[in-house]
């Protein structure tokens, strides 16, 4: 077990490594900072000044190991937009804001998509699968935005149950969950529900039934603890889909979280910003699945105990 | 359910002997199935009674319809595919078919308890041993707390001979072999005290060695608890040396039934007579091994008469048409039946 995670969290690491160098890379093909930083008529001693400050003019690899030397200590530059502040200072201050309605639509998708998929394996081929599937379908062919608005019309404008956009309480996170979480919840519960009838084959849930096991045990515990497996390995994607998803939902109701961020700061041309945006996604998507990781030796002994 | 309560199956023994009380007559059992080719009678009126202390081969190829038999007595029938149209299951007296999916539940694993096929895939990867032991133990008896159960769960891997049962308890299923997977399987199956096991081809997918094991232990357990044994194989020998009665298999019916040394000296039906001309024998020295000429039937559209007359050398017009009657075949044993029109002439002329 301690193996286990010890190599996973290695991976990681390997990992973040090759983010940081793509992010590297990719600042550098989008043309110099040099033209966005200065104005059109700037004198060629000012732009000379300029990359030598920001140290342009040395060879690419000594560049990119400053920069990762930076980024290692938390410094990934001076915000352009945002005057006074740190790249990272932006980018932190934002960060709770998303987290809090990732989780939020992370726990709805949960709550709502398992449930749904045993239930549908569970009576596989009647109404309730068939609805289900329906149910799945519509999550997964809506787009996130334009379900986002017809929330915000329906619900904020047209019944005014809910605020239309912008930072609260929970009353503002509902509707943006709903919206995130729907994608994800098609996805969950197609998937478990395909675990789940495998598992509800197996010679295990047969015996199980030969014994004398009640039938809403064999389903929840002997064939859920089995079939979990597949969507807490989805559960991994879905943190990509969460903070991807953050920017086209924020942007809907004007969350102010880093996706909302991160679409300012490309229009601002604010390339510190962006850049550590891209990075601390890459982090927080790694430590999520980290976390799936160990989850999953939690789950199965089979790895526990390998 | 009026029944003193039973002592562990250690202490606990029975009368051994095959006249012991009758436990289980399943009477005229019918089973269908929907498939996409259509309906299939995957059991047709199969009869057959088990007393205690006794073991009944049930032989046949795959898809005889020799498991659906016993899933259909304990009602564990793939849904909603199978129906159990007809027949009685008579555990002690009472119709187990006429009981209720709850009463049902205290029958499986207390009364009736089952070994399946593979043991690497009928255990729950996700629990220990113990844990799926003490689980049948909580539904079934609930006498003692959660100590006693698995103290009992320790006792029952005892009886199966497995060793260091304390810490064998502990173990998930991946971290045992496929024998000793097949023994807590035997474990989990005597643990709450049932008066019948089915075995389902337990010994499969075992090699050979400890097939023999296996089986010495199946009549070991069986002689210190006078359990009553339903075995089900595709295996001559087995049956050979386990059981003294047996019933033949095919497509869904029972063509032949006796006591093994009669079926065995004297088969009487000509698909039992081609399946033991197909067992390599150590005793005769054949020139080759025989085959059963065709394949076996598609279960859907069956025909009306005989089963097996597209297969069967002596088939006649009649056997095509109508299905015969179980007649009483002429020998010492007095309950020796087969289904076979032809039974004087086919089994005249061997």
């Amino acid at each position: 077990m301690r193996r286990f995670l010890a190599i996973r969290f290695l991976q990681a690491l390997v990992a973040l490594l090759a983010i940081t160098l793509i992010v590297f890379g990719l600042t550098h093909l989008t043309g110099s900072p040099v033209d966005a930083l200065l104005p059109d008529d700037a004198s060629q001693a000012q732009i000379e000044s300029l990359i030598r400050h920001w140290g342009l003019d040395r060879p690419l690899h000594e560049q990119y190991l400053a920069f990762l030397g930076n980024a290692l200590q938390g410094d990934l530059g001076v915000s352009l937009k945002w005057r006074g502040y740190t790249a990272m200072e932006v980018v932190l201050q934002r960060l709770p804001a998303t987290l809090k309605l990732g989780g939020l639509s992370v726990l709805l998708s949960i709550v709502v998509a398992i449930p749904l998929g045993v239930v549908a394996a569970r009576h596989r081929g009647t109404m309730v699968d068939k609805s289900a599937n329906v149910v799945a379908l519509l999550g997964q062919s809506l787009p996130q935005f334009w379900l986002g608005i017809m929330l915000i019309w329906i619900f904020a404008v047209g019944l005014g149950w809910f605020p239309t956009s912008g930072q609260g309480g929970l009353p503002h996170m509902i509707l943006p969950a709903i919206a995130m979480a729907s994608f994800q919840v098609a996805a969950l519960a197609r998937l478990t529900r395909s675990a789940m009838l495998d598992s509800l084959r197996s010679e295990y849930v047969k015996l199980a039934r030969l014994k004398g096991v009640p039938e809403y045990r064999i389903v929840w515990k002997h064939a859920l603890r089995n079939a979990a497996i597949v969507p807490l390995t989805y559960f991994g994607l879905l943190a990509g889909s969460l903070l991807t998803g953050s920017v086209v939902i924020e942007s809907v109701f004007s969350w102010p979280g880093t996706g909302l961020l991160s679409i300012e700061a490309i229009r601002g041309r604010d390339y510190p910003v962006v850049q550590a945006v891209v990075i601390l996604f890459a982090v927080v998507f790694l430590l999520i699945n980290y976390v799936v990781d160990a989850l999953y030796a939690l789950v199965d002994p089979r790895i526990r105990r390998a | 359910m009026t029944r003193p309560s039973r002592s562990t199956p250690l202490e606990e023994t029975r009368g051994a002997s095959a006249s012991g009380e009758l436990l289980l007559e399943v009477r005229d059992l019918r089973t269908h199935l929907d498939t996409k080719n259509g309906l299939v009678r995957a059991v047709d009126g199969v009869s057959f009674r088990l007393h205690s202390g006794e073991t009944l081969g049930i032989i046949g190829e795959s898809g005889s319809g020799k498991s659906m038999t016993v899933l259909s007595m304990l009602q564990v029938v793939p849904k909603p595919a199978a129906r159990i149209v007809g027949g009685e299951v008579l555990y002690r007296g009472q119709n187990l078919l006429e009981k209720n999916e709850r009463e049902m539940r205290r029958i499986r694993g207390r009364e009736i308890a089952m070994i399946l096929q593979d043991p690497q895939t009928s255990l729950n990867p996700v629990f220990t041993i113990g844990n799926q032991i003490v689980e049948a133990l909580r539904l079934h008896r609930r006498d003692g707390g959660g100590k006693a159960l698995v103290h009992r769960a320790v006792e029952a891997l005892r009886q199966v001979r497995i060793a260091a049962p304390e810490e064998r308890i502990r173990s998930y299923p991946h971290e045992m072999s496929g024998g000793m997977k097949q023994r807590a399987v035997g474990a989990l199956a005597i643990s709450c005290g049932p008066r019948i096991i089915v075995a389902d081809e337990p010994t499969t997918s075992l090699d050979v060695t400890i097939q023999a094991q296996y089986l010495r232990l199946l009549r070991d357990l069986q002689r210190e608890t006078g359990l009553a044994i339903l075995f089900i194989t595709h295996d001559f020998g087995i049956v050979a040396k386990l059981c003294r009665h047996l019933l033949v298999m095919y497509a869904g019916r029972v063509v032949e039934a006796g006591p093994v040394r009669a079926v065995f000296n004297n088969p009487a039906h000509p698909y039992t007579r081609a399946l033991l001309g197909s067992v390599v024998r150590a005793d005769t020295k054949a020139e080759r091994l025989e085959a059963i000429a065709g394949q076996p039937p598609a279960l859907w559209g069956l025909p009306s008469g005989c089963r097996f007359a597209p297969r069967c050398p002596h088939a006649d017009d009649r056997c095509r048409k109508e299905y015969p009657p179980q007649l009483r075949v002429r020998d010492e044993a007095s309950d020796h039946v087969a289904s076979c029109w032809r039974l004087e002439e086919s089994h005249g002329n061997r």
